[in-house]
């Protein structure tokens, strides 16, 4: 039995360094397929997630850098005019997404960011161009990183439907930022493509 | 295994009389609960385990441009129109559209089928490629930057996708034609707002086709 058992720790100890625990999302979203192999930049990036009712999240990853948050969170508060209370601020960091409207961002960051989840959060208002109010959230994450790379990630369900993605590309665009990340899990490349074609001529001449 | 070995006993053998041995203890240890703990958690880490790390496609969206002379003109042979509709269907035309009487080169496809549509237009337009000086310029850049086909790199020059989803396409749509561009390797294409003529067609041909 010896061998066996060592057989089973050591599957044992490979999956305690493969897991990688994934942070809580309020919402659970399937991504498309896509046959890109580019790997997701963990930080330094913000992200906006659109769920399958087309409700709209932002989250900023910041994990070596947790001043970040404060940082965005003080300057929304003034230039938005929001009256959060410094514990309600300091819960922000806590908080992994944010899809509520200002109004009742109030009231996200009273709840303790465990029970956050609970919450029915409707989503960052985004489809009338007048009061898209995550045109403020991205500018202030804009400010929070400033001098810093930052990149624009945006997951989206599957089955989101196509206006909202617009909406969130124009709020993205009227801060004049042009180049996003789009989340997708790994497809298989069609045999026969031109892509698979010149990729493996690539791979020919190394 | 499962039973801890007590070591001789009393069982029969009678030792001899006032000497006295040290009792033999077994050195083994149960492993049982080991093991089962053991396998309690890789069945765990098994199940938590995310082995598909998410990969990302790369977007880059133009400044909008409101003056007409500053946007960029496309050769109407080469251009490729995909609008994406309901219920996953795909709706495209070639060059200029033209419904009416005895035209009409709109048409209706599926995912499956626009991969065609887009290689053998690009076949088309590559087979129909006039030699130019600007084309010149297009084969030194790809000569500098190390291409072994830079002899090609001028071919698809007139070949432009334009991808317009409407009101009822999802996310993935957009992900899947985007997609599209790169395993068929179009270098030009843009995503625009889908014009009122073509959204009312598409609606159209949605009654007509019954797809809710």
């Amino acid at each position: 039995m010896t061998p066996f058992v060592d057989i089973a720790f050591l599957i044992l100890s490979f999956f305690i360094m493969a897991t990688k625990f994934k942070p809580q999302e309020p919402v659970e979203i399937t991504t498309p397929g896509s046959v890109l192999t580019q790997n997701l930049p963990a930080s330094n990036a913000v992200m906006v997630l659109v769920d399958s009712a087309n409700r709209v999240f932002f989250t900023v990853l910041s994990e070596k850098d947790p001043t970040v948050y404060d940082q965005l969170i003080q300057s929304l508060n003034s230039s938005r005019g929001l009256n959060l209370s410094k514990e309600e601020m300091a819960n922000y960091k806590k908080t992994y997404s944010v899809g509520v409207p200002f109004s009742g961002l109030k009231q996200l960051l009273n709840t303790p960011a465990e029970q956050q989840k609970n919450l029915n959060q409707p989503g960052i208002p985004v489809m009338d161009s007048a009061n898209n109010e995550l045109v403020w959230w991205i500018s202030e994450a804009k400010k929070a990183f400033a001098g810093q790379a930052l990149h624009f990630l945006i997951k989206g369900d599957a089955k989101s439907k196509y206006p909202t993605f617009e909406a969130v590309i124009d709020a993205l665009k009227r801060n004049e930022e042009f180049k996003y990340n789009l989340v997708t899990s790994l497809e298989d490349l069609p045999k026969g493509s031109d892509l698979d074609k010149a990729n493996k001529k690539a791979a020919a001449k190394k | 295994m499962a039973s801890i070995d007590t070591g001789g006993g009393d069982s029969g053998h009678k030792k001899s009389r006032g000497v006295k041995k040290a009792k033999k203890l077994s050195t083994r240890v149960d492993m049982t609960p080991m093991v089962d703990l053991g396998f309690l958690l890789i069945t765990f880490f098994v199940f938590t385990a995310t082995m598909s790390s998410p990969t990302t496609m790369d977007l880059n969206m133009p400044k909008d441009i409101k003056d007409k002379k500053d946007q960029t003109e496309a050769k109407e042979s080469g251009v490729l129109s995909i609008m994406l509709g309901k219920g996953d269907q795909v709706y495209y035309y070639e060059g200029k559209l033209e419904v009416g009487a005895g035209v009409n080169n709109f048409k209706q496809t599926t995912f499956k089928g626009i991969r065609d549509v887009i290689i053998n237009k690009k076949k088309e337009v590559m087979g129909k490629h006039v030699h130019d000086a600007t084309c010149d310029k297009i084969q030194q850049k790809a000569k500098e930057k190390g291409d072994p086909d830079w002899k090609d790199a001028c071919l698809d020059r007139d070949f432009v996708v334009i991808i317009k989803p409407d009101k009822d396409a999802t996310y993935k749509n957009t992900v899947d034609i985007l997609d599209e561009m790169t395993i068929n390797q179009v270098k030009i294409y843009a995503m625009v707002k889908i014009i009122d003529d073509e959204y009312k067609l598409i609606q159209a041909t949605e009654q007509n086709n019954g797809i809710k």
